[in-house]
């Protein structure tokens, strides 16, 4: 990863200098008109915070099991991830709905879900930060059941009656605008990629930096 | 009298159902299926201008995802100063320096 560290980045920084161009040249929405081009950022942040929150499930899961540090690591750098994500979901949501459905916040089925995630993974933070001794394996567990609610909220528009938009949003999306949203899911995934193996490699050097106290100590 | 017993029952049936059917009417619509791209905005129909709340939209996530990879450097570089510094303490031979 280190070798494809800097042009990754470049790449990433590249794509999204070019994003709003691509954002600006897309059609408007018949409905919606100009608000709808929240989208382009909204969806693929969601998507992202859908694939943080599995990355660390899975890490965490893993560390339950195998007790390995660096799955733990990865666990913790995926959880922060998650929440930053799901803050810039949960405000360019209401920007949009307050435009298309004329009010800021609904109580619906994947409003409220996805604010039960983006809480289970502050949880998850602050058991990790506050804890104690032990608390690594008691949020590894938080974490599992954060990544269990992914599915719950992706499916939520498709099973309860909502005002937000269905899955079918995204397969059948028109040419016009299926590129611009592609492009913008694989930045924020490249972005996610960068940002997790930068985390990571934080809390390597912070566990690294706690040896080196130890050993000065002896 | 038959007819008074029938004009009651369809009275008491039109106030139970009143509550079901007002509450059906303030249902949301239905989530849309798909998107249908247009060349033109279409005329605005109400006074609250989207462009700004876009414009919030974007700045928002731009600022947000700036700043967390800004912090991440910055205490990634606090670390690896710390690192140094109780390196050069520690010595070459693993324990403190006089």
């Amino acid at each position: 990863m280190q070798r494809f560290f800097i042009p990754l980045t470049i790449v990433t920084a590249a794509m999204f200098v070019y994003a709003p161009f691509m954002i600006i040249g897309a059609p408007y929405e018949s409905t919606m008109g100009l608000i709808q081009k929240i989208f382009y950022f909204h969806a693929p942040v969601a998507m992202t915070m859908f694939a943080a929150a599995f990355t660390c499930g899975i890490a965490s899961g893993i560390y339950l099991f195998t007790r390995r540090p660096g799955a733990d690591r990865v666990a913790l750098a995926a959880a922060e991830i998650t929440s930053i994500l799901g803050i810039i979901v949960l405000v360019t949501g209401p920007i949009w709905g307050r435009k298309a459905w004329g009010v800021w916040w609904e109580w619906d089925a994947r409003l409220t879900s996805t604010l039960v995630l983006w809480l289970i993974f502050q949880a998850y933070l602050l058991l990790r930060r506050y804890g104690g001794p032990g608390s690594d394996r008691l949020a590894a567990g938080v974490a599992l059941f954060g990544m269990a609610n992914v599915p719950f909220v992706y499916w939520s528009v498709n099973v309860w009656r909502t005002l937000h938009p269905k899955t079918s949003v995204v397969p059948t999306l028109q040419p016009g605008m299926r590129g611009p949203f592609w492009y913008c899911v694989i930045a924020f995934l490249l972005l996610f990629t960068l940002t997790l193996h930068l985390r990571t490699r934080l809390e390597k050097r912070r566990a690294e930096l706690e040896a080196l106290y130890l050993a000065a100590e002896e | 009298m038959k007819l008074r017993v029938m004009l009651a029952a369809l009275l008491v049936l039109m106030f139970s159902a009143a509550p079901f059917l007002a509450a059906q009417s303030q249902q949301p619509s239905a989530a849309q299926e798909g998107y249908v791209p247009v060349d033109q905005l279409p005329k605005p129909q109400d006074t609250l201008p989207a462009a700004p709340l876009l414009a919030t939209a974007y700045a928002f996530v731009w600022l947000l995802l700036f700043g967390y990879v800004f912090s991440i450097w910055r205490r990634l570089a606090s670390v690896e100063r710390e690192m140094q510094s109780v390196s050069r303490r520690i010595g070459p031979t693993g324990g403190p320096t006089p």
